[in-house]
């Protein structure tokens, strides 16, 4: 069993890697953001694989800190305007 | 016995969950336009890591990491959603740096 989680972390690691391509071509910086929240939740999966496999279930709790990160993210990104916060 | 079928209905989850997360990369990645890469997006978002805890589910040592994996899953989706709407908002009054 801990093989296979292995292997499906290592699955989830390489969607991770094809949405960067979304990030370097854009178009726009929404997409670049979507990509960015993708990561993050492939992220998230990634680490619950590997909590079990490796048998470090605090792996759970950095999984929990990366779900905040990506809502706080994605709600400062679109709270950002043109004209008044660019410089 | 249960233990293989226990087993087996995990690998079957997790193999969906996968599934999804590779279908919501490929979206990303081919769809024409914004508003339809999000619909990929949030596929991927909510049933690929729901499909994956749910797989889970039966290796978690201990009731208490099993509903921190579902709660884990409820914030995602919650925030999954909230994302996506302020994003499409924002795109669609193009009051940020969205104009091609």
């Amino acid at each position: 069993m801990p093989e296979f989680l292995i292997a499906m972390g290592l699955v989830l690691l390489m969607t991770m890697a094809t949405g960067l391509i979304r990030v370097v071509i854009g178009p726009t910086p929404s997409d670049r953001m979507m990509a960015a929240q993708l990561l993050g939740t492939s992220g998230i999966g990634t680490l619950l694989l590997l909590a079990p496999a490796l048998g470090v279930p605090a792996l759970a709790d950095v999984a929990l800190i990366f779900a905040l990160l990506a809502a706080v993210s994605v709600v400062a990104f679109t709270r950002r305007r043109t004209g008044v916060d660019s410089p | 016995m249960t233990t293989a079928l226990l087993d087996a209905l995990s690998i079957a989850l997790i193999l969906a969950g996968a599934f999804f997360f590779v279908a919501g990369t490929v979206g990303l990645l081919r769809l024409p336009d914004l508003f339809s890469r999000l619909h990929a997006l949030t596929k991927a978002d909510n049933l690929g890591l729901g499909l994956i805890v749910l797989g889970l589910m039966p290796l978690a040592p201990d009731p208490f990491y099993a509903a921190k994996m579902l709660l884990l899953w409820l914030l995602v989706m919650v925030s999954g959603a909230t994302g996506a709407h302020l994003i499409a908002k924002r795109a669609l009054r193009r009051d940020g740096e969205d104009r091609q």
